[in-house]
């Protein structure tokens, strides 16, 4: 079993490393990795780099990461795995975070996604099959002074009701950007 | 970098301050509601106007009131000689609430006697009269991206002074006398905390700034981080002093953009002045502080999970001890305190430790900064001297229930702690007092709940959430959880019997005895809280068991009066 495991990535290095010699991204993380040295205590501080260059950490990322860290693959991907921030799957063009912290939670929250999940067809956590629209929960972003608040696409917007997330939606969902 | 260069700065910044200052919250909260345009807008106003010699418009953090925001205020310089520091009264001038970037120019023409209509916040009211800022004294008053701002209102002083004048032991007999206790949620005596690190042998030692904030519903660390950066390195340096380190870390979560961009900014500038590095002061000390950006994950605000998560591992818990203040990051003596803790230790310097200890309660020194929010009227940060009662707060500053509501319950300390009902609001808030309620004093999240609130489905929040950010390490917490949340959804789906509610208790007690961290050993509080107070909500949802009564081994009927005490 190790053996084979082993053996697909030392197959697949070669691949990502040329692939990465051609995408100017990958350069960018290794100057990020080579301005903490290679540390493997910076893995973190990496992963958060990747995904903000990439938008998501896909596997042969993540091997790249190990590989020019030198830590096990399992190790990358057992920290990114780990921690709720990264995600290992793309997300979509536009995207939503209800916060389901406490104070959001008692000014309602809960009908705000259970809205935008019926108006989206999608559960929290998931992105639509047009890959429009990403709907994602968050354990408070900090504004409970404006609660309930809702994340549009970096944009915290605060005091919302269930109809004001559906229409707020309703530019997403359609055929156009 | 020596005093005179700070008095120096000082007085620059005293001398070119314009005939009004207008601040303008640029904090997280106002921010969403368009601080940014606002600011923008007004100084566009007082350029058209030609008035750029006489006003200031100045992006301040936190001005407290959060649900009115944006929030403005103007401020009329103060002439008298005697002024050495930054006005500060927040009775100074009128603060404007809910400000669009439309009401820019009428804003801008009542300095020049105009009048307007805008909608004013009232200074006097309760909400600011009653509060007592220590830790939130800069917060929307100083520009939090400004060092020369946080000098003139006296800061890096204490640090000079710590450096230049006191002794290691100093420091620690100032922090051990004036009674500060963390703030982080257990209130561990600071001074004592302090003492552990510096008196364990170690040639590396750290300091670290726990700012993860993971209480879902406060957002104290956050206000002061973006509010005053500087106090929190100044606070942290002082400890690398008193304890013998020479490098900090502060981990901040990433959902805090605003108060990373801050703290860099902040960082970078001391390090610039000579406030951070080597030979501070022209003294032998040095000190660095570097920032580690958490990745949403509640457990690593626990501090062996936040040292694993520092070194870029999984931010799982370990046993304790060994304490942290003897191995702890690395395997070196680590310090470890909360953001407010640090944000207190500068004026504790200042004003000396008789000073802060003649705050509070006998136990509880000091003030308490709280994220009073939900079902309140006025939403935001407040800050109080230790011991002020609960209905003080919630009633009297935070206005009530809105519309006419009423207060049911009032949570603290997130999903560590519990509810505390409306018939016990006059119990002082310290540590003490809120431990026997049942709830704990925690980092200072206060959630305000009315009639509307369901008390089951609170305790099931909590314990979803608990559910989730389990870690997973130990099988109390990561078992439990899911099995007391199963319990709690059945019983609010009305499928659950009292044999259920039996089982909900005594799990309750096993994953609180045996779970291996503070996440699990708190999970449950927030269940048994609310069956202390609320018990007959949990009553009101429980079906006739199917089975029949309950037999005991005689294969008799046990007495079914229990249900009656439920
Ligand atoms: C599950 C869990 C979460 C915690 N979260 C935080 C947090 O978000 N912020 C914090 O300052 N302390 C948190 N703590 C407490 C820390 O472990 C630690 O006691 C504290 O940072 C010490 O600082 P203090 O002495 O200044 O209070 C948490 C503890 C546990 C068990
Ligand atoms: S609970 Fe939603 S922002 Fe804090």
């Amino acid at each position: 079993m190790i053996a084979t495991l082993s053996s697909k990535k030392q197959n697949r290095l070669p691949r990502i490393l040329e692939h990465a010699s051609g995408d100017k991204r990958f350069k960018i993380l290794e100057a990020h990795m080579k301005k903490h040295q290679y540390n493997q205590d910076a893995l973190i501080e990496v992963l958060h780099k990747a995904q903000e260059l990439f938008g998501f950490l896909e596997d042969d990322l993540l091997l790249f990461i190990a590989c020019k860290l030198k830590l096990p693959a399992s190790r990358v991907y057992g920290v990114a795995t780990f921690y709720h921030f990264f995600t290992l799957k793309p997300k979509g063009q536009h995207t939503c975070v209800v916060c389901m912290g406490t104070a959001c939670y008692v000014k309602g929250a809960d009908r705000v996604l259970a809205a935008l999940e019926e108006k989206t067809g999608i559960k929290a956590g998931e992105t639509t099959a047009d890959n429009q629209v990403s709907l994602l929960t968050a354990r408070c972003i900090g504004a409970c002074g404006i609660a309930p608040a809702v994340v549009y696409d970096g944009v915290v917007t605060p005091r919302q009701t269930a109809e004001k997330a559906v229409e707020q939606l309703k530019g997403w969902t359609g055929h156009d950007h | 970098m020596i005093i005179d260069d700070l008095t120096e700065i000082t007085e620059k910044e005293l001398a070119s301050r314009k005939k009004f200052t207008i601040r303008c919250c640029v904090a997280a909260g106002c921010v969403s509601s368009n601080s940014v345009g606002v600011k923008e807008a007004l100084e566009r106003a007082v350029r058209d106007a030609g008035l750029e010699d006489q006003v200031e418009v100045r992006g301040v953090g936190c001005m407290k009131l959060c649900c009115q925001g944006p929030l403005v205020q103007v401020d009329e310089r103060n002439e008298s000689p005697g002024a050495t520091v930054e006005i500060r009264s927040v009775d100074t001038g009128p603060l404007y609430q809910k400000v669009t970037p439309e009401d820019a120019s009428a804003l801008i023409g009542t300095l020049q006697g105009g009048s307007s209509n805008l909608s004013q916040a009232d200074p006097k009211h309760p909400f600011f009269a009653e509060q007592l800022p220590i830790v939130l004294a800069n917060s929307g008053v100083i520009d939090p991206d400004r060092i020369e701002s946080y000098i003139a209102a006296e800061g890096y002083q204490a640090l000079h002074d710590v450096l230049r004048e006191l002794t290691p032991k100093d420091v620690l007999d100032s922090v051990l006398q004036s009674g500060l206790r963390g703030r982080g949620g257990a209130g561990y005596p600071t001074g004592l905390k302090w003492g552990t690190v510096a008196k364990t042998p170690g040639t590396q030692k750290y300091v670290i700034c726990n700012a993860d904030e993971g209480d879902p519903g406060a957002f104290m660390d956050r206000s002061v981080l973006e509010s005053d950066p500087h106090s929190v390195l100044e606070g942290m340096a002082i400890a690398g002093y008193a304890v013998g380190a020479s490098q900090g870390f502060i981990y901040v979560r990433a959902e805090y953009p605003l108060a990373i961009t801050r703290l860099q900014t902040a960082i970078k500038q001391a390090k610039q002045l000579g406030l951070l590095g080597s030979g501070i002061f022209e003294s032998p000390f040095n000190f660095n502080i570097d920032l580690r950006i958490g990745a949403g994950a509640f457990v690593c605000g626990e501090e062996t999970a936040l040292m694993a998560s520092v070194e870029g591992k999984r931010g799982t818990p370990r046993p304790r001890p060994p304490f942290p203040a003897e191995s702890g990051l690395y395997g070196c003596p680590t310090l470890i305190n909360n953001v407010e803790t640090f944000a207190n230790i500068a004026p504790i310097i200042r004003k000396g430790a008789e000073w802060f200890s003649g705050i509070g309660t006998e136990k509880s020194k000091g003030t308490k900064v709280f994220a009073l929010a939900g079902k309140i009227t006025n939403t935001g940060l407040i800050e109080v001297p230790m011991g002020t009662p609960l209905r003080k707060i919630v009633e009297l500053m935070g206005g009530g229930a809105p519309d006419g509501g009423q207060i049911k319950a009032v949570q603290t300390g997130g999903p560590s702690g519990g509810c505390i009902p409306a018939d016990a609001l006059d119990t002082p808030v310290d540590y003490e007092s809120l431990t026997q309620l049942g709830s704990i004093m925690g980092s200072g999240g206060m959630i305000v709940m009315d009639e509307t609130t369901r008390m089951v489905d609170v305790a099931r929040f909590f314990m979803e959430f608990c559910m989730d950010e389990s870690c997973g390490k130990c099988i109390p917490c990561r078992a439990g959880t899911v099995q007391m949340h199963e319990i709690l959804t059945r019983i609010l789906n009305r499928k659950a019997t009292r044999r259920d509610l039996e089982k909900l208790e005594e799990l309750c007690d096993m994953v609180r005895h045996t779970s291996l961290c503070g996440l699990g050993q708190t999970a449950p509080n927030p269940v048994i809280s609310t069956l202390r107070y609320f018990r007959n909500e949990y009553s009101e949802l429980l079906v006739e068991d199917a089975y029949g009564p309950r037999r005991n081994g005689n294969g008799q009927c046990a007495q079914p009066t229990a249900d009656s005490t439920l």
